[in-house]
């Protein structure tokens, strides 16, 4: 039977074909007729004033067909900040800048020329005369007295003050405890990085008033609303947004830039189109980072190790405009996962956000729920090490304990189901972990320096419930469509508001819904990504598609089935209540012989000769769903590092990852984004990291040369296992996977090489990256204290 | 610009076109011989999305002018499939789970075709070691390693 055969398995990709055979078709891939090229003019300062613009010698350059500045775009609005906090402050965010630029790669020119190289030559011969001012892209420094001020709107240059828990509650919990531990932990920047740059191809037909615009984005309907709506005043129903086949996007292509907003106001000047592809130093200076968190942590603990308390003090940067979701990162997505798998007493946490000169700062994979779990996973081990308990136990004897259906935490949110004891039980089994420890007290005797780090990690994703949103600032909702076209042949086409730019949705959604109509997956096609042919959606991002998206699609199917009842009902001279679908086939309750096949209620639908009173011909629906509330995927990471005595240098040894994402569509496209994820989370731990040199403001790991990705043999192979869980939040019992790699591996790299050099009196190190020299540092001072 | 007139040879068949001698081989390849499978993930020579067979030897197309090319063979990420069968290169990606988001794998899978001419039955350190020019940010090389097992496996059974 169909059914059983496709959910959970591990069926090959279909859109793979075209990928290996290099008939893929991204942005930057389109050619159109009269098509020209933009390039953009940048700041090369991080502060400083715009006194002109020159532009007369760009002109005469061969090929420019136009040149547009911030001056030239009246009647433009700012680009949108989509969640807006309580005396949040939003200074103007222009598309191109007029007044100042704020951050290295702001934007001020663009040029357009019927040639990428004669676009590029000409930018360089737009002169800017430019006043510059000091600036600050330090966290720390920001909102100091003395920094300079980048917005008069924002005093101080905090853009938010923001709180969670009980303060009261937390203050009293430190006063019982016996033990309390602080540290400071750093969090540092990210760059996302994904493969693809960023592109767009805007389109303006005259004739019509229509227009086109092809862009890197993992949700073209956002893109489109807040383009429309909020910045270029023109009519939503007549652009139409396409992210075709999209490089990857970690978050940075959630959000609406600069330049796709500017391409497309051009294209109506022009009246010709135009493609601008962003080039990977351009990446580096603009897609929007991630992370940057500076965080003071206590815990508060009893003697036995009973987790009393938690206070959190972080400043985050938010960069120097407030992108697309900034206000959300690093308070709603943050601060609500501060209680993780654990029993608190009390939780109190502030954050700062602060504005810096420096490229804004969103979503990037996890979110600020990465940022979480790294503070909480680092303090769990600081704490067991303070308390000389070993890391397991003191994670056993705080877990909360197996629940099936709701758990209160104290910082808001409520988890939907859990068993995180279990997930934990089987890493440690996998590991053979006692075995390990044996192994490690032998390896040091002989000057080896092994260790091993954990994390129980939680997240929060199938994002999300749009009332629980909005009364926290969003200015969308976060409910996801799908729309289900049966055709006369019986043969289905989706339509889905997910996007998919590596996860796989044209194989897992086909899977999904072949099985609930029981019918082969090659008779069901996916569409995704365009929005003159996809009802509204809201996108991917959040571990939101399976989940979310899976579940429109099936309350779709669910409607169908119910039609389709009626139908025949008829067909069967039956009661519509008398029949149930199974096994491809409307059937009589209990007389499976008597039925007719999905394939001829399809075409009875649009051939309605024979056909009940009062329905409607054909067979096509369309739902939204919006869910109730989270889910929860969690699970237990465990790293096995050696640390190199001599240079600090780290190599992983053994990682293994049980995850519990609930149930599982296709176990191979799991296995692979937690493999992705995982890689991710190491990357930040040991290698990766956005540098500004604080005096001029230029971002110094601008490249690819400077700023590490991890490489094929920095990583190990993983080891992974799932427990499964169901949530009991949206019928599939689907959780989400598509970021608990990344979430979970920072911490326990990290705890690794703590524990690795904690025989030499190491409980911490407050920065990543943990580069050779970090840690060969690290090893240098703590002998020089022995 | 004076422009120069570059005849090359990709997948068998001659493109001629005048170009200015600062075009890049890939802008070549993608922009006037259209064929938009061969990547370009940077501007540093370090993701190796663009990488193709030019005389026989895996390059990265970014890092070679048009006019270094002139009279070359080159085979692209188009040219791995024969008379509609996929290389085993390719059926290894397809099997093994190789590929999320696509971006990187025509180059990946063009350097693995040398690294297997190089090593027919390479360790899993040699294939992470020879992949050291390409950069995957989906799939955490775990399923790429597997991949060009898979395919290692497949070629020396033919």
């Amino acid at each position: 039977m169909a059914t059983a055969r496709l959910m959970g398995s591990s069926i090959k990709r279909r859109e793979d074909p075209r990928f290996i055979t290099g008939k893929g078709n991204y942005t930057d891939d389109l050619k159109l007729p009269g098509m020209t090229y933009a390039a953009f003019v940048r700041s090369p300062h991080a502060n400083a004033k715009i006194r002109r613009i020159d532009t007369a010698a760009a002109k005469g350059a061969p090929g420019v067909v136009a040149i547009f500045t911030g001056k030239d775009m009246t009647g433009v609005n700012s680009l949108p900040c989509g969640w807006l906090l309580p005396d949040l402050k939003v200074p103007a965010h222009p598309p191109l800048a007029t007044e100042a630029a704020r951050y290295v790669g702001d934007p001020v020119a663009i040029v357009i020329a019927e040639s990428q190289t004669g676009a590029n030559d000409a930018a360089d011969l737009v002169a800017v005369d430019w006043d510059v001012l000091p600036s600050v892209t330090s966290t720390e420094r920001a909102a100091q007295a003395g920094a300079p001020q980048i917005h008069e709107v924002a005093p101080g240059n905090v853009a938010f003050k923001w709180q969670i828990g009980d303060a009261a509650e937390t203050e009293a919990a430190f006063k019982k405890a016996d033990v309390v531990v602080k540290k400071r932990i750093v969090n540092q920047r990210l760059v996302a990085n994904a493969m693809e740059p960023r592109a767009c191809v805007a389109r303006y037909e005259d004739a019509t008033g229509d227009l086109t615009l092809w862009v890197t984005s993992q949700n073209p309907h956002v893109h489109r609303l807040l383009m429309t709506a909020f910045v270029l005043g023109i009519p939503e129903h007549k652009v139409r947004v396409i992210a075709p086949d999209v490089g990857g996007g970690f978050g940075s292509k959630i959000f609406l830039y600069n330049e796709e907003t500017v391409c497309s106001w051009a294209t109506r000047q022009i009246k010709r189109p135009i493609r601008w592809t962003s080039n990977r130093r351009e990446a580096f200076q603009t897609d929007a980072h991630g992370r940057d968190h500076i965080t003071d942590a206590e815990v508060a603990l009893s003697r036995d190790g009973k987790f009393l308390g938690l206070r959190v003090k972080t400043t985050a940067n938010l960069g120097a405009y407030l992108s697309t979701f900034a206000p959300a990162v690093p308070t709603y997505l943050y601060g609500t996962l501060l209680n993780g798998v654990y029993t608190w007493g009390a939780i109190h946490c502030e954050v700062t956000g602060v504005f810096t000169n420096t490229t804004p700062v969103d979503a990037y994979r996890g979110a600020g729920r990465p940022e979480a779990c790294y503070l909480l996973e680092r303090m769990v081990d600081a704490a067991a090490a303070a308390l000389k308990m070993d890391p397991a136990d003191i994670r056993k004897k705080n877990f909360i304990p197996k629940f099936d259906n709701g758990f209160q935490t104290k910082v808001a949110l409520t988890y939907d189901s859990g068993n995180y004891g279990a997930a934990f039980d089987r890493a440690l089994q996998m590991l053979d972990y006692k075995k390990f420890r044996a192994e490690q007290a032998e390896a040091r005797g002989k000057g080896r320096l092994i260790g091993v780090g954990f994390s129980t990690y939680i997240e929060a994703c199938s994002i999300a419930p749009s009332k629980v949103v909005g009364s926290l600032g969003a200015q969308a909702g976060l409910w996801e469509s799908g729309k289900v076209r049966v055709h006369p042949t019986g043969m289905v086409t989706v339509f889905t508001g997910s996007h998919s730019h590596g996860q796989g949705h044209e194989t897992t959604f086909a899977q999904l819904v072949a099985d609930q109509f029981g019918i082969p997956m090659d008779h069901v096609d996916i569409v995704h990504g365009d929005t003159g042919t996809v009802p509204f959606g809201m996108g991917t991002y959040g571990s939101r598609s399976a989940s979310v998206g899976g579940t429109a699609i099936t309350m779709s199917i669910n409607k169908i089935k119910e039609k389709g009842k009626k139908i025949a009902a008829h067909l069967l001279e039956a009661s519509p209540q008398d029949i149930e679908y199974a096994n491809g086939q409307f059937q009589v309750k209990g007389s499976p012989q008597k039925a007719v096949p999905f394939g001829q209620v399809a075409l009875t639908a649009y051939v309605p000769h024979n056909y009940p009173e009062g329905v409607e011909p054909g067979l096509e629906e369309t739902s939204f769903y919006d869910p109730a509330n989270f889910c929860f995927p969690f699970g237990a990471h465990a790293c096995v590092v050696e640390v190199d005595p001599d240079t600090g240098n780290v190599k992983i040894l053994r990682y293994v990852a049980v995850d519990d994402v609930g149930n599982v569509i296709n176990p191979m496209i799991v296995d692979g984004m937690v493999h992705g994820g995982i890689a991710q989370g190491v990357g930040q731990a040991l290698w990766e990291g956005a540098v500004y040199d604080d005096g001029s403001g230029q971002l110094v790991t601008g490249t690819m040369m400077d700023y590490a990705l991890p490489k094929a043999d920095m990583l190990p192979m993983y080891e992974t296992d799932r427990t499964e869980t169901p949530t009991p939040v949206n019928p599939l019992g689907i959780k989400g996977a598509g970021e608990t790699g990344t979430i979970a591996a920072t911490p326990a790299v990290v705890n690794a090489v703590v524990d690795a050099l904690s025989g030499l009196g190491v409980d911490h190190i407050e920065t990543m990256p943990l580069t050779a020299e970090r840690v060969w540092k690290t090893i240098q001072a703590a002998r020089a204290k022995k | 610009m004076v422009k120069q007139k570059v005849t090359v040879t990709i997948n068998g068949t001659s493109h001629s076109h005048e170009v200015e001698p600062r075009l890049l081989l890939v802008h070549f390849i993608r922009e006037l011989a259209g064929l938009t499978g061969t990547h370009v993930g940077c501007d540093t020579s370090q993701c190796g999305a663009c990488t193709i067979h030019m005389s026989g030897q895996a390059v990265k197309s970014c890092t070679l002018l048009a006019v270094q090319a002139d009279g070359a063979q080159i085979t692209t990420i188009e040219g791995m499939a024969k008379d509609g069968k996929l290389h085993p290169i390719q059926e290894g990606f397809w099997e093994k789970h190789g590929l999320q988001c696509g971006f990187c794998t025509p180059g990946m899978i063009m350097s693995a075709a040398q690294l297997l001419e190089r090593y027919p039955k390479p360790s899993e350190a040699e294939i992470r070691h020879q992949l050291e020019g390409n950069l995957c940010r989906c799939t955490g090389y775990h399923n790429i390693v597997k991949a060009i097992q898979y395919a290692a496996e497949n070629m020396a059974k033919r």
